[in-house]
């Protein structure tokens, strides 16, 4: 069975992945997305998400940063004193994580 | 083989006052590194259910995309968007010096990383950009 320190390495390297994913691409997107869009100063094409290509670079989009995201509150937690529920907390962020990469996935196969 | 340790001894437990990210402007600005992952990772929730909206129909997409026109979502985003500048700054700062690159004998400058990186960021977000407004509707 693997152990918490074998698992470190596993978590943290999705956390630099996630990390790198989110400081490239996030603020385009939340750009274009969340402000361009609904403002009505660009369109954007809704046939661009049937393509594979697209729906990899989406999977690729959402689901590592939300290990950036499970990494960061796990620490912020303990920092904040949460203590003597650490093993609780890890299990909860990642699972979080680990749900929400299913769902990705399951979203964008399906359609 | 010696005996497993545990952890961490036991003997000492410093207790911290869970405010005090509040004590010093440099503690303040780690908090808010650390909740730009929130913003970020509401944000991509948000895209995804925007997707799977988009994935049941026409008619579903457009409501949504109408529920974004709500000042408040408009006022989330642009927190959000401020967040995530906020984020790759400081992700690209701190990577410069994580990653120690060597050319012959000399490290790389943390400086000429950060470059890189910001570079990087630019050259991806000006593709993006682009190509959505190339194969815009």
């Amino acid at each position: 069975m693997p152990t918490k320190r074998m698992m470190e390495p596993f978590w943290w390297a999705l956390f630099g992945a996630g990390g790198t994913v989110a400081a490239l691409l996030v603020p385009i997107h939340l750009f274009l997305q969340g402000i361009a869009a609904p403002l009505g100063w660009v369109s954007i094409n809704p046939t661009l998400f049937g393509h594979l290509l697209v729906k990899l670079y989406l999977f690729v989009l959402i689901s590592l940063p939300l290990y950036h995201w499970a990494h960061r509150f796990r620490y912020t937690l303990y920092d904040l004193g949460v203590k003597g529920m650490r093993q609780p907390i890890a299990v909860l962020c990642y699972g979080i994580a680990v749900v929400g990469t299913i769902v990705t996935a399951w979203i964008l196969w399906r359609g | 083989m010696t005996a497993a340790r545990p952890d961490r001894p036991k003997m000492f437990q410093p207790k911290m006052p869970a405010n005090w990210w509040l004590k010093h402007p440099k503690y303040f600005l780690f908090m808010l590194r650390e909740l730009s992952s929130v913003f970020i990772a509401i944000f991509l929730v948000v895209f995804l259910i925007q997707i799977a909206q988009l994935l049941r129909g026409p008619a579903a997409y457009k409501a949504f995309v109408q529920t974004l026109r709500a000042p408040g979502w408009i006022i989330f985003h642009i927190v959000a968007f401020l967040f995530a500048l906020y984020h790759s700054i400081t992700w690209f700062e701190a990577a410069s010096k994580i990653l120690v690159i060597r050319r012959g004998e000399h490290r790389v400058p943390p400086q000429d990383v950060v470059a890189v990186g910001f570079t990087a960021w630019g050259v991806v977000s000006f593709v993006i950009l682009v190509l959505v407004l190339l194969l815009r509707s």
